[in-house]
């Protein structure tokens, strides 16, 4: 089971109060786009074996998006962070550093 | 003008802790920027009581306000001063973005008390209700079995759940079920 903190709340959030919004940081190919763009923006995902960015919904609580760190094998949690921003903040990067050192996803690492 | 009537009028259930369905109250939920002035004084001159911090809730005289996001509050009144009330924000709001709106008739409420009144809730929700998470003037937006529902205590060993209206019944059922005499756990 999988227990997040809401970086709005501050509330240790089970899984089962939460929905689950799939990748995190995807930039949007909209119009005027090659078709290749499109097409990644809308069906590449990752799926990685380790470190991995996820979006969530606290559905049952505040009913706000938030961003997880976290690791697909052991379900270690990273850390969260608002959804405000377009790219993982300099402190999750450095706690999973700390942890996995050598770690990457997508662009970032 | 009609006379308000709650979803499920005087229900009741007498377990090892007691379930009352409350008559109705007056709700009236505010969103707007939290740390705007005019959204802060208008709240305190129409209700007499400030923005809560993130997850409390706070009690005045007849009324309460409750942190439900970060860009929602929901008053709690006596039903017929709520449209003195909206109308007091809605024009101390005027030039601010903001929304104030009565939504007393959308929710149940139930009055959930006795001894082991954390072991009826313990049952039904995956947040953490022991004396330390959920204490005095904390306000948790959870799920219930299946439904999303908010709990805060409103004196020693009793609480208050708050729920949508069309699922009162069903909200009424489980804790009725969780209270079921011989069930208790004895946890907290």
């Amino acid at each position: 089971m999988l227990i997040l903190r809401c970086p709005y709340c501050g509330v240790m959030a089970d899984e089962t109060e939460l929905v689950p919004g799939g990748e995190a940081h995807l930039k949007r190919s909209g119009p005027g786009s090659s078709d290749d763009d499109f097409e990644g923006y809308l069906f590449h995902r990752e799926n990685p074996k380790g470190v991995h960015f996820e979006r969530w919904r606290h559905s049952a609580g505040c009913g706000k998006w938030f961003h997880a760190a976290r690791c697909t094998v052991t379900l270690e949690v990273f850390g969260t962070y608002p959804a405000q921003v377009t790219e993982p903040p300099q402190e999750i990067r450095e706690a999973i550093s700390s942890k996995r050192p050598g770690w990457s996803w997508r662009e970032y690492e | 003008m009609s006379e308000p009537v709650s979803a499920l009028a005087g229900a009741r259930f007498d377990g090892f802790a007691k379930v009352e369905a409350l008559p109705p109250r007056g709700m009236v939920t505010v969103r707007g920027d939290f740390e705007s002035a005019a959204l802060q004084a208008a709240v305190r001159s129409a209700v007499g009581i400030d923005v809560p911090e993130t997850g409390r809730v706070l009690f005045g005289v007849g009324t309460a306000i409750a942190w439900l996001s970060p860009d929602e509050l929901m008053v709690f009144c006596a039903y017929d001063a709520v449209p003195e009330i909206v109308v007091g924000l809605q024009n101390a709001l005027a030039d601010t973005h903001a929304l104030v709106v009565d939504v007393s008739d959308a929710r149940a409420l139930f009055r959930v008390s006795g001894l082991d009144v954390r072991e009826v809730l313990a049952k039904l929700t995956p947040a953490d209700v022991s004396p330390n998470a959920l204490g005095p003037g904390v306000l948790r937006r959870t799920r219930l079995a299946q439904v999303p529902a908010g709990i805060w205590m409103t004196g020693e060993s009793a609480f208050e759940v708050m729920c949508f209206r069309s699922v009162a019944q069903y909200v009424f059922d489980i804790l009725k079920g969780a209270a079921i005499p011989g069930s208790e756990v004895g946890y907290f």
